[in-house]
């Protein structure tokens, strides 16, 4: 007769346990940590390569890569002058919180104001692997198509700023920015939106003045 | 979407309970797994099929509880279940809404003999 055995386990745990001790690490060294995600070709390393330069006098920078396969975007991100790693994950789709884990020593992280990791080119998989960061970015793009927040839920829940690039190509493509505006609303209310262009610098402003404001508000607290 | 790796872990903790509790052999599994998280049952009875042979988990039957998706509005306080796709509060048609069940992904029990 088979007896009950109860185990109430958690089967994400062991990510999200790794994400933890990535965020109590960063904490310690009090590096701000941001994860960029987006589809492939969407612009994520022509942003970050952007953003990177309007930061980079004010705080001491560093990067981590996750791709398939190449050093390609740690190297366009090394060539702005910042320490740059580049994780390849051998076919895994994603970062994961143990990659990380396992990148982090490969960072001054006591030198390091801001981390900026781009992780894999892909809008599902990433959603459901937290890496432990202080903020997590979507980077959209206009030729993806607007219907994009209600196809890729999950990713779009899971971002608390939302970057709309390639703006500068809305008069060649049916994108209803309204409709789109609305699906992201729907699913994750309040969210900071950013209609830019990396290619133009096209909306730049806003986005670094708000990316400026969450830094200052990690690295230099009120007191109590 | 990740079901190998999940099922790696489903293993390496039935195994690690079912040794605890003096098994000879794992019967059942019991899992809990919401609507919003992403889990295909025939993966992971794919992969488990695989996986646990030549274990003492080998042959465990998969039970799957489906657990559905409970959102709670914002700015009525209203408690409901997705109805399709809808996700906006039945009661007051807001879209302020947070998802406070149907993430989860656990082993809740095994049975053992």
């Amino acid at each position: 007769m088979p007896r009950k055995v109860p185990v109430v386990e958690n089967i994400f745990k062991a990510n999200d346990q790794l994400a933890q001790a990535n965020r109590s690490l960063l904490d310690a060294n009090r590096t701000f940590a941001i994860n960029f995600m987006a589809s492939p070709g969407a612009g994520k390393t022509t942003t970050i390569v952007r953003t990177i330069h309007a930061l980079k006098d004010r705080y001491r920078l560093a990067g981590i890569d996750g791709d398939i396969a190449t050093t390609l975007d740690a190297d366009r991100i090394a060539a702005t002058g910042i320490p740059a790693v580049q994780i390849n994950t051998g076919g895994t789709c994603h970062l994961d919180a143990v990659m990380v884990h396992n990148a982090l020593p490969q960072i001054d992280l006591p030198q390091t104001d801001v981390l900026i990791i781009e992780n894999v080119g892909n809008l599902i998989c990433p959603a459901n692997f937290p890496l432990g960061v202080h903020l997590n970015v979507l980077i959209a793009s206009v030729p993806e198509g607007d219907d994009k927040p209600y196809k890729y839920p999950t990713m779009y829940r899971g971002v608390q700023a939302l970057l709309l690039n390639k703006m500068d190509l809305l008069p060649y493509f049916d994108f209803d920015v309204d409709y789109f505006r609305r699906g992201v609303e729907a699913l994750n209310p309040g969210l900071a939106f950013f209609p830019i262009s990396a290619k133009t610098g096209e909306g730049f402003e806003a986005w670094i003045a708000w990316l400026v404001a969450r830094i200052e508000a990690y690295l230099q607290p009120a007191s109590e | 979407m990740h079901e190998l790796p999940f099922v790696e872990s489903i293993l390496k903790i039935t195994l690690e309970h079912a040794e605890k509790a003096g098994a000879q052999r794992v019967v059942a599994l019991n899992l809990v797994i919401g609507q919003m998280s992403s889990i295909v049952d025939d993966s992971v009875q794919f992969y488990w099929d695989l996986l646990s042979q030549g274990t003492i988990a080998e042959g465990a039957r998969l039970n799957f509880h489906r657990v559905p998706a409970v959102y709670r509005c914002w700015d009525c306080g209203h408690t409901y279940t997705l109805d399709g796709e809808h996700l906006a509060c039945p009661q007051c048609g807001s879209v302020r809404v947070q998802l406070v069940q149907g993430d989860e992904f656990r082993l809740e029990s095994i049975d053992i003999e």
